[in-house]
């Protein structure tokens, strides 16, 4: 009867998950299925520091902790399917896992060009460390670098490659990059400063091809011109890894719907008694905000989701009497995020991507500066460069 | 009392921490980081949650 907790996704949320039921007293056993044959390790420095030196796993590796020392790591291997009925996963290798609590946390992968001569040398997609090393061994300085979206990544990549001596070139759907989280004025900005490092942008363009031999050596824009490309990157945002739960009848219609508990809710409505989710692939809705759920891929949001479900999960096995009024308690973290390109320190609390209105409320835009997001009167989130103090004030006003 | 130690060469003055051990981390008005290196017992649980928060992955208990 003393199955282990089964977790699903071994990166940050698979490793604080199983830290933080330990904090709450399940003394159980634990086990973590992971695709990637690494322990779990830190992802922000893969589009900065990991492209730019010779970066391990050893230094972008979590610390680990006594209290998880007995965790079973089953790694280098995918869950294939959940059979709810017999609560029981198997994994790629035909290795069934029963569970007393399952925790999905098998995060996204990066959407990729639907591209005829798709095979060519030379694409790139950056989520894991071995993407990062695979990247890292392309920018060579003159390299011509075309990346495909100005999002966050997008934009850390090309500061990156432009100090590396690349030739880059983004090419984004809309007329800034950045522009839908932070607004005209900053994302202008955020612009003028990449271009002022020699990075050129093909705005409210997209790819539509790709030639060469066996490397991709040009890419065709949508206004029918062609630029050099070396090394193409695409940044074009994610998908959900739930196929495998597809034979459920998990709602899955983006990522895994789940309630304040980070229990996971069925296609009916209903929660699914012992499966949760958490991390980058669990859709909740956040009452800072409104009612509406949603995913956030937010780096402090796998530890604040695991927080969360743990201290349910932990209630539940240890048949704590707490757990009532646990689960009436309300789940509201506040999103938290930072971009570091070049020297240019982008710190930011709540969700910009609500509002409606964006105004500099401190400072100067070609300078320091920060930025207060609204909808209609509610303010929704606080961005800026620098000015540190003033942004982490704002915090406190989302608790 | 436990031994804090912050990576200073890593550290990138996110202040994260400074919300999960406001006792032992705080900005200074140059929006730099400060700590305090030794602090009590009780504060193990903040100072790991700071651990968790830390974007750079800094911030180590010597033990």
């Amino acid at each position: 009867m003393n199955h282990p907790v089964v977790i699903v996704g071994a990166s940050m949320g698979g490793l604080r998950t199983a830290e933080s039921l330990r904090r709450f007293g399940y003394l159980g056993p634990i086990t973590v299925i992971g695709e990637e044959a690494h322990k779990p390790y830190n992802r922000p420095p893969l589009s900065k520091e990991v492209l730019a030196n010779e970066v391990t796993h050893e230094a972008v590796a979590f610390e680990e902790r006594a209290a998880t020392a007995d965790v079973n790591w089953v790694l280098g291997t995918r869950a294939v399917s959940l059979d709810q009925e017999h609560n029981t996963v198997t994994d790629s290798s035909g290795m069934v896992h029963p569970y007393s609590a399952l925790v999905i946390a098998t995060g996204l992968r990066p959407k990729r060009l639907n591209l005829a001569n798709g095979d060519l040398a030379g694409r790139h997609a950056l989520r894991t460390l071995d993407d990062a090393i695979n990247l890292r061994a392309e920018l060579t300085p003159g390299a011509d670098v075309v990346i495909v979206g100005g999002g966050f990544i997008g934009c850390e990549v090309a500061a990156t490659a432009a100090r590396l001596g690349c030739d880059v070139t983004v090419i984004h759907h809309s007329a800034h990059p950045m522009l839908r989280p932070l607004g005209t004025e900053l994302a202008r900005q955020m612009q003028l400063r990449h271009e002022a490092e020699g990075v050129r942008f093909l705005l409210n363009r997209s790819v539509v091809g790709v030639s060469g031999d066996s490397r991709i050596r040009e890419v065709q824009i949508d206004d029918g011109s062609s630029i050099k490309c070396d090394v193409l990157i695409e940044a074009v945002g994610s998908d959900s890894n739930t196929e495998w739960l597809e034979s459920t009848n998990i709602d899955l219609s983006d990522g895994v719907l789940v309630d304040s508990a980070m229990r996971a809710i069925s296609t009916s409505g209903d929660f699914i008694p012992n499966v949760y989710a958490i991390g980058d692939v669990a859709r909740f809705a956040n009452p800072i905000f409104d009612d509406v759920p949603r995913r956030v891929e937010h780096w402090n949001i796998p530890t604040e989701t695991a927080k969360r479900a743990t201290s349910v999960i932990a209630a539940q096995l240890n048949e704590d009497e707490k757990l009532e009024k646990l689960l009436q308690d309300q789940f509201k973290p506040v999103p938290s995020f930072w971009s570091d390109q070049y020297d240019i320190h982008l710190l930011a609390f709540g969700s910009l991507s609500l509002s409606d209105t964006v105004t500099l409320v401190a400072g100067d835009v070609t300078g320091e500066c920060v930025f207060e997001y609204h909808r209609g009167d509610q303010l929704v989130g606080v961005c800026g460069i620098g000015m540190r103090s003033v942004v982490q004030s704002y915090r406190a006003k989302f608790i | 009392m436990i031994k804090v130690e912050v990576d200073m060469t890593k550290c990138q003055h996110y202040g994260q921490c400074v919300f999960e051990a406001p006792d032992i981390f705080r900005l200074n008005s140059d929006d730099k980081l400060e700590y305090t290196a030794e602090a009590d017992d009780s504060e193990r649980a903040n100072i790991e949650a700071a651990i968790d928060v830390c974007p750079m992955q800094a911030i180590h208990i010597v033990e």
